[in-house]
C-alpha cells in the first residue's frame, strides 16, 4: 500500500492512542469490539497483550501504545479492540489492536495526504502509509501489514522475551 | 441452451483411478503372472476411457482406448507383461493425466508424447506377433491362469447365515468334553444367536447331573465357510448329533423370510398336519397344543428373525453406497461441532450451578449427544495411510532408478486410519525422509554385495496404532548413521564444542539441526541443505514427535509418533496465578502435592522424590512470571516427556477437560511453549502447554 | 493361577515339542514317559488335562485313557490323544475309552495351541 492507493480507496477509520490521532484504512478492519477478558500469554513482549475470545475464534491482541512507547493509561468505557485482517505471509490473519477510543471514519482527498516524513514522527517511517490533514488535525496512516507483520512480531519478541 | 454437465465427478474418479493403476502397474512389475492385477490395470484403463467418453474427455477417452486395446493382449495372454509393457503403461498413466489436467486448463497436451507411446506400444504388439509364429507351445501365463481365478475370487465373500443344531449325547461329559467351550468357538466366527433347548430336562429327582440334556440350536452369521463351522464340531459329530445349513442360499434370501409353520414343518419339529390345524397366533396354538415347546417356537421365530434381519442387511448394503462430499465441508462441520462441544461445557457448567434438576438432566443428554457427535464426526475425518503409503512405490522406483539402486518398499499397516488433515502434512515430511534412506541409507549393489548384504535392498514403512496416537515407522536396511561423523561434522560447523560429550542418541538429535546435511556431495535426490530440521518442524506442528535409532551397517529406523486427531484433545485444567492451563492429559501420568517442607527438603532443587524416584520439575508460577504469594500446597503434574518424568508445578488441579484445539492465529508463532488455545465453559481462553517444548526450552536455559 | 496339563509319551523328542509349546503359551507342564508312570504321577497331584501318546510300553494310550476316566478327580478332565494313523481304529477305540479329542502327528506348535484351547478354553 503506498499514497497513490490511499487515493483510490481513502476511507479511514481515525481513532485515539494516547492524546494522539491515528488512521487505518477500512478495508483492513473487520469489525470494533468492546474492551474485552484478554488472556495473557506469559513470556511474550509487553505489546502483545494476550488472546480473546472472538465468537469461537482465538484472536491475539496487540498493544500500539506499548510497540509506539507511548504512555498507557487507564480503560475507559471508550476502550475498545479494532480487529484486523493483516496479510502475513501467504494468508489472512485476523489480529485485534487496542485503541482508547475510535472517533469517524473520513474521506481524505490525495492532496490531503503526505509520504511520511523521514524524521519526527518517532516512529519507523515504514510503519506509515502517509500523514493526513483532516482540518486542523494531522493523522498518522498506519500501515498494519508491516506493523504486525511476522517478522515485526517475532524480531521484537525476541529482544523483549531475552 | 446446452446442457451443463459436472464433470468434476468424473475427473475425480479418474484421478483415483489413475493412483490405483499405479498401485497396480508397480505390484504387477513383481508378480507379472498375476491375472488378478493385469485384470485391475484393465479395467482402471476401461472405465476411464467409458465414462471420459461419456463426459466429454474425447481426448482422454481416444489415447485411453489405445492403451487398452494393447494391454487387452495382455489380459488374453497373448502380449506377455515385461518391464517394457509396465514402462510404457506407466507413462500412458501420466499421459493421461497430463489430459486430464489440460482439460481443468493446467498445462498444454504433449502430443509427440502421445504418439511415443502409442508407437512403442504397437512395437510391442508387433514383435510379439512375430515371436508368436515362431514359438507354438502355449505360455506359462496361461497354465497358470485358472488357478489364480480361485484365489481372486476368495476376497468378496458375504457373511452368510448358518443354522446349526447341536445335540450332544448324553454322556458327552465322560469324554472330558465342554460343549460351552464348543459354543464360544462358534461365537468368535461370527454374529450368533443361540438358543438352548431344554425340553429333555428329567425332574429334579431323577436328574443325573453327570449327563447332557441340553441341546443348543445356533444362528450364525459369518464369513467363514461351513467348513470351519464344522471343524469346531470335529471330535463330537461321531457320537453327537450335529446338522450344519445354510439358510439364506441365494433363493431363498432373496424371497420373503418364510413363515412361522412352514419352518416349523420343515425343520421336522411339528407335521404339516398340526400346523394348517392352529389358529392364529400359530405359535401359541402349537405350544398349548403340546406340539411344540414353546424353546422350539422360540427358535423358529428366531430364525424367522434372523432371515429377515439378513434380508433388510442386504437391501441396505444395495441402497447405500458411498458419499462423496468435498473436505472443507467436512472442516466446517468439524469447527462446528468444535463450537458445540465449547457451547456444552458453559451449559453443563451453569446447569451444575443453578441446581435446577430438569435443566441438569438436559445437561446430562446434551453432553452424551455431543460426544456421540463429536466421534462421529471425527471418524467421517478418519482416513486409512494405504493411500499415502502407495505413492510411495513410485517414489521409490523412481528414485532408485536414478541413482542405480535395488530398492524394495514394504509397507504395514496400511489400514491404519488418521485424521485427514494429518495425512496431507504428513506427506513432505515422509518424502523427505524417505528420500533420505534412498539416497544416504542404502548402499548401490555393489557395496552391498562386497559386505555382504543382499544387493536389493529395503525400505519399510509401517504405521500402528498406540493409544491415542500413531507411530509411523520408516526403516531401512542400509548404512546407517555414523554417531562420530556427525559429531565430527557438528564441530566444524559449531553446533557443539569440541569437548562436548555427546551420547549416540544425542548426537542422532543433531540431524535435526538447521542447514544440518551429512551428504558428502549434493545428489539430484537431496543433500540441499534442506533437512531433517524442517521435518521436525512439520511434525512437531502436528504435536507429534520424532526419534532416530541407527546402527552403522545394519540401517536406520525413524519413528513419527502422531496424535489420532487435530482437532480435539482430552485435557487437563489447571490454574497458575489468575488464568487456566491446559496439559494434553495423554502425558499425563498422576497429580502429587509439592508440601512446603518438600521444597525445604531439596534446597530449592527442583526435584521431588515421587515413591522412591526423584522427578524433576518446572515450576509454572517461576516459567510464566506469575507474580503474588503461591498457595501452601502445589500441584505437581507428573508427565511423561520424550520418555523420561517430569513434573509441572501448578496452584490447583481443576480437572479433566475436552479440549477443541484453537491455533493461536495463523502464519506466525505467538510463543512457542504453547501449542495453541481453547475456549473454556465461562467463554475465556486458555492457553494449552506444549509440554515437550517447554521442557526443551527449560533445558536450554538452564545449560 | 496357569492350567496344569500333563504330557505322556515314550518319545523324548516329542515330549520336548509338547513342553516347550505348552510353557511358551503359559501353561504348566508335567511329563510322563510311559502310561504306567503317568498314571502314578497323576494320581499322586491333580492336572487340568491329559494329552497321551498311544502306542507306549508298560502300559499303552488307550489304557491310560481307560483307567483315568475311572478316577473319580480325571472323569471329566479333557484328554487329547497323540495319533499317526488318521482314520484308525485305533482313534475309535481312544473315542471309547473315554478320549475327548485327538490330534494327528505329525502336528505343528499352532495346531496343538488350538486344539488345547478348544477343549480346556
Amino acid at each position: 500500500m503506498d499514497v497513490e492507493s490511499i487515493e483510490n480507496s481513502s476511507q479511514l477509520l481515525t481513532f485515539f492512542l494516547d492524546e494522539e490521532l491515528f488512521a487505518i484504512d477500512i478495508s483492513k478492519i473487520r469489525e470494533i469490539i468492546e474492551f474485552t477478558k484478554i488472556t495473557t500469554i506469559p513470556r511474550t513482549p509487553a505489546f502483545m497483550r494476550g488472546v480473546i475470545n472472538l465468537r469461537g475464534s482465538v484472536v491475539p491482541v496487540v498493544d500500539l501504545r506499548e510497540k509506539f512507547n507511548m504512555p498507557i493509561g487507564e480503560n475507559s468505557v471508550n476502550t475498545c479492540i479494532i480487529i484486523l485482517e493483516i496479510a502475513i505471509e501467504d494468508g489472512i490473519t485476523i489480529m485485534g489492536i487496542i485503541a482508547d477510543s475510535v472517533q469517524e471514519v473520513i474521506k481524505l482527498e490525495g492532496d490531503q495526504v503526505d509520504n511520511p516524513p523521514k524524521l519526527g514522527t518517532r516512529l519507523p517511517s515504514d510503519f506509515l502509509v502517509g500523514v493526513g490533514k483532516h482540518g486542523a488535525n494531522i493523522i498518522m496512516i498506519l500501515n498494519v501489514d508491516k506493523i504486525l507483520s511476522a517478522e515485526e512480531l517475532s524480531t521484537t519478541m525476541q529482544e523483549d522475551a531475552a | 441452451m446446452a446442457i451443463e454437465i459436472d464433470t468434476s465427478a468424473f475427473t475425480e474418479e479418474a484421478h483415483e483411478l489413475l493412483s490405483e493403476l499405479e498401485d497396480s502397474l508397480l505390484e504387477l512389475e513383481t508378480n507379472p503372472t498375476d491375472q488378478e492385477l493385469i485384470g485391475r490395470v484393465f479395467r482402471a484403463m476401461h472405465t476411464i476411457k467409458g465414462s471420459g467418453a461419456m463426459f466429454g474427455f474425447d481426448d482422454v477417452s481416444k489415447f485411453t482406448h489405445e492403451v487398452e486395446t494393447i494391454f487387452d493382449m495382455a489380459r488374453n495372454g497373448t502380449l506377455p507383461v515385461t518391464k517394457a509393457l509396465i514402462d510404457l503403461t506407466l507413462a500412458a498413466r501420466d499421459h493421461i493425466r497430463a489430459l486430464l489436467n489440460v482439460a481443468a486448463g493446467i498445462g498444454v497436451a504433449d502430443e509427440a508424447e502421445a504418439k511415443r507411446i502409442i508407437n512403442a506400444l504397437k512395437d510391442l504388439e508387433a514383435k510379439e506377433s512375430e515371436e508368436e509364429t515362431k514359438q507354438s507351445p502355449p505360455r506359462w501365463q496361461r497354465a497358470e491362469k485358472t488357478d489364480l481365478d480361485i484365489t481372486a475370487n476368495k476376497d468378496n465373500i458375504e457373511p452368510q447365515l448358518f443354522r446349526i443344531r447341536f445335540k450332544p449325547t448324553l454322556d458327552i461329559f465322560a469324554n472330558g468334553t465342554n460343549p460351552l467351550l464348543l459354543l464360544g468357538e462358534v461365537r468368535e466366527l461370527g454374529e450368533t444367536n443361540i438358543i438352548a433347548h431344554n425340553d429333555n430336562l428329567p425332574s429334579l429327582a431323577e436328574i443325573n447331573p453327570e449327563q447332557c440334556y441340553t441341546s443348543w440350536e445356533i444362528f450364525l452369521t459369518t464369513i467363514e465357510g461351513e467348513n470351519a463351522i464344522e471343524d469346531i464340531f470335529i471330535f463330537v459329530t461321531d457320537d453327537c448329533d450335529v446338522n450344519i445349513r445354510l439358510l439364506d442360499r441365494e433363493n431363498s434370501v432373496a424371497a420373503e423370510p418364510q413363515k412361522l409353520g412352514d419352518i416349523l414343518v420343515q425343520r421336522g419339529d411339528v407335521s404339516k398336519d398340526t400346523v394348517e390345524n392352529a389358529v392364529k397366533p400359530l405359535g401359541d396354538r402349537l405350544v398349548e397344543a403340546g406340539a411344540v415347546s414353546s424353546t422350539h417356537v422360540k427358535a423358529a421365530l428366531e430364525e424367522q428373525k434372523a432371515v429377515k434381519e439378513k434380508l433388510e442387511q442386504k437391501k441396505r448394503k444395495e441402497s447405500s453406497n458411498t458419499v462423496r462430499v468435498p473436505a472443507e465441508k467436512l472442516d466446517n462441520l468439524v469447527d462446528l461441532v468444535g463450537e458445540l462441544v465449547t457451547v456444552q461445557a458453559r451449559l453443563n457448567q451453569i446447569s451444575l450451578s443453578g441446581g435446577n434438576h430438569d435443566i441438569q438432566v438436559l445437561a446430562e443428554e446434551v453432553e452424551r449427544l455431543t460426544g456421540e457427535l463429536r466421534d462421529n464426526t471425527m471418524s467421517i475425518r478418519m482416513l486409512a495411510i494405504g493411500s499415502t503409503f502407495n505413492k510411495f512405490k513410485r517414489l521409490v522406483r523412481d528414485l532408485a532408478k536414478d541413482l542405480g539402486k535395488q530398492i524394495e518398499l514394504t509397507t504395514e499397516g496400511a489400514e491404519t486410519e488418521l485424521d485427514k488433515n494429518i495425512l496431507e502434512q504428513l506427506n513432505d515430511p515422509l518424502v523427505h525422509i524417505i528420500r533420505n534412506s534412498v539416497d544416504h541409507g542404502i548402499e548401490s549393489p555393489e557395496e552391498r554385495i562386497a559386505i555382504g548384504k543382499p544387493p536389493m535392498g529395503n525400505i519399510h514403512l509401517a504405521a500402528i496404532h498406540s493409544g491415542a496416537n500413531v507411530l509411523i515407522r520408516i526403516k531401512d536396511d542400509g548404512a546407517g548413521l555414523n554417531p562420530d561423523l556427525i559429531r565430527q561434522k557438528a564441530i566444524e560447523n559449531g553446533t557443539i564444542s569440541m569437548d562436548s560429550e555427546l551420547s549416540d542418541k544425542e548426537a542422532f538429535q543433531l540431524i535435526f539441526g538447521a542447514g544440518f546435511s551429512m551428504a558428502k556431495q549434493v545428489t539430484k535426490v537431496s543433500g540441499r541443505g534442506v533437512g531433517m530440521d524442517v521435518v521436525q518442524r512439520s511434525i512437531e506442528n502436528l504435536r507429534g514427535s520424532i526419534d532416530v535409532a541407527s546402527t552403522i551397517g545394519k540401517g536406520s529406523t525413524i519413528t513419527l509418533k502422531l496424535p489420532l486427531t487435530l482437532a480435539i484433545i482430552e485435557g487437563l485444567l489447571i490454574k497458575v496465578g489468575d488464568e487456566s492451563y491446559i496439559l494434553p492429559l495423554a502425558a499425563v501420568e498422576e497429580c502429587v502435592e509439592l508440601l512446603a517442607e518438600d521444597k525445604k527438603n531439596t534446597h530449592g532443587r527442583h526435584v521431588i522424590n515421587v515413591r522412591g524416584e526423584v522427578v524433576p520439575y518446572i515450576r509454572l508460577r517461576d516459567r510464566f512470571l506469575v507474580e503474588g504469594k503461591p498457595p501452601d500446597v502445589e500441584q505437581v503434574i507428573i508427565s511423561q516427556v520424550n520418555e523420561s518424568r517430569v513434573g509441572f508445578v501448578a496452584d490447583d488441579v481443576i480437572g479433566q477437560h475436552q479440549t477443541v484445539i484453537k491455533s493461536l492465529g495463523k502464519n506466525f508463532q505467538l510463543s512457542e511453549e504453547f501449542s495453541g488455545a481453547t475456549i473454556l465453559g465461562d467463554g475465556s481462553v486458555a492457553l494449552i502447554i506444549d509440554l515437550a517444548k517447554m521442557v526443551r526450552l527449560v533445558e536450554l536455559e538452564e545449560n | 493361577m496357569s492350567k496344569k496339563i500333563m504330557t505322556v509319551d515314550d518319545s523324548s523328542s516329542v515330549r520336548q515339542m509338547v513342553f516347550l509349546t505348552l510353557k511358551g503359551a503359559g501353561y504348566e507342564v508335567v511329563q510322563g514317559v510311559d502310561g504306567e508312570d503317568a498314571l502314578t504321577k497323576l494320581k499322586a497331584s491333580q492336572v487340568d488335562m491329559v494329552i497321551t501318546d498311544l502306542n507306549m510300553p508298560n502300559m499303552d494310550g488307550i489304557t491310560l485313557i481307560a483307567k483315568l476316566r475311572e478316577l473319580p478327580q480325571y472323569k471329566f478332565i479333557p484328554i487329547i490323544m497323540l495319533t499317526t494313523e488318521s482314520q484308525g481304529n485305533r482313534k475309535i477305540e481312544g473315542k471309547k475309552a473315554g478320549a475327548t479329542g485327538w490330534i494327528v502327528k505329525p502336528f505343528k506348535p499352532p495346531q496343538l495351541l488350538n486344539v488345547i484351547k478348544k477343549v480346556l478354553g
